[in-house]
């Protein structure tokens, strides 16, 4: 049970932050158009659960598996995106992806007068907090490369 | 109704099948008398209040019957809304808190999608019955051509009742 990476973005489409742990696959397209990629097939998945839905929704879109990885995908409503993309063995991670934006987003990069919100983010303290906790998850385990 | 719908995709991304299977939970009845509160408009071939929310009646509403004639057909086009963008080979199954989308894509390219509620167990096998069911009663179906809608009775009746032993079994056996 591993995590492979995470992306954050923000309302706009930006991508306000990216690490990896255990990906074995790039995308074979730059970085920049895997962010406009993930973020635009993001933004059409809930705009067609939305549509498809049978009864009202409370939360929307939430996550989808394939036969290789599992993507797990948490919405603010400010807008803030957290997406994370595991293997197919690790249950619902929505409060995890919750207790990522509340303990670490808010507290390291809201409350930092110094970090411009709307641009990739550039506190280091964000990115080893961030770090260590997926680290202390209990799903995530790297397998030797 | 723990399976919500049933559609059948083909290669092109064209929907040739669909069945829905959900009682809509609020269905309200009201007397209103002329000029009526609500402003109505057509939306993908329904009825649909745009305006006017009152009484449990809210946006978005669709007119199911007034004064007791059925007002229109269940069946709506959503082929160009279910273009391969979303039911790409990759995604198996899509998770929401009110449903969840299970996908199953055969080699020839047809892909058989069940929407059902999100505690139903067993959609696996019920996507393998559900092609088992297209294999015998559409392709072998002299009268049906590949690729287009399916019109065949007994693929129709096969299926519902396949549907209602996955909502009362919860699971398909080997061999059923």
């Amino acid at each position: 049970m591993t995590i492979h990476n995470l992306y954050i973005f923000d309302r706009n489409g930006t991508c306000l932050h990216y690490s990896e742990w255990n990906r074995k696959k790039q995308a074979g397209i730059s970085k920049e158009e895997e962010y406009k990629l993930m973020y635009g097939m993001l933004f059409s998945i809930r705009s067609f659960v939305s549509k498809m839905s049978p009864l009202d929704m409370k939360d929307g879109f939430v996550a989808f598996q394939t036969s290789r990885y599992k993507l797990h995908y948490y919405e603010t409503p400010t807008g803030i995106k957290i997406v994370m993309n595991t293997d197919l063995g690790v249950p619902n991670c929505r409060d995890i992806l919750h207790q990522i934006y509340s303990t670490l987003y808010v507290e390291y990069i809201v409350k930092n007068p110094l970090c411009v919100l709307g641009e990739t983010l550039q506190s280091e303290l964000f990115n080893s907090r961030l770090d260590s906790f997926i680290r202390a998850l209990p799903f995530f385990n790297v397998r030797a490369a | 109704m723990a399976i919500f719908s049933v559609y059948v995709v083909n290669k092109a991304g064209g929907l040739i099948y669909q069945y829905d299977n959900y009682v809509p939970r609020a269905e309200v009845e009201k007397t209103f008398s002329f000029p009526l509160d609500l402003v109505l408009k057509i939306h993908d071939e329904k009825v649909v209040v745009s305006f006017g929310q009152r009484d449990g009646i809210r946006v978005g509403h669709a007119v199911l019957s007034i004064n007791g004639v059925d007002v229109n057909g269940k069946l709506f086009a959503i082929g160009s809304q279910l273009s391969p963008e979303v039911g790409s080979s990759g995604i198996e199954m899509l998770e929401t808190d009110m449903f969840k989308l299970h996908c199953f894509q055969t080699l020839t390219g047809i892909k058989f999608i069940v929407l059902a509620d999100p505690r139903q167990s067993g959609v696996d096998g019920l996507l393998r019955k559900i092609y088992e069911i297209y294999s015998d009663f559409a392709l072998k179906n002299p009268f049906y051509s590949l690729e287009m809608p399916i019109r065949c009775e007994l693929f129709d009746q096969n299926l519902k009742s396949a549907l209602e032993i996955a909502e009362k079994a919860g699971t398909f056996g080997p061999g059923s």
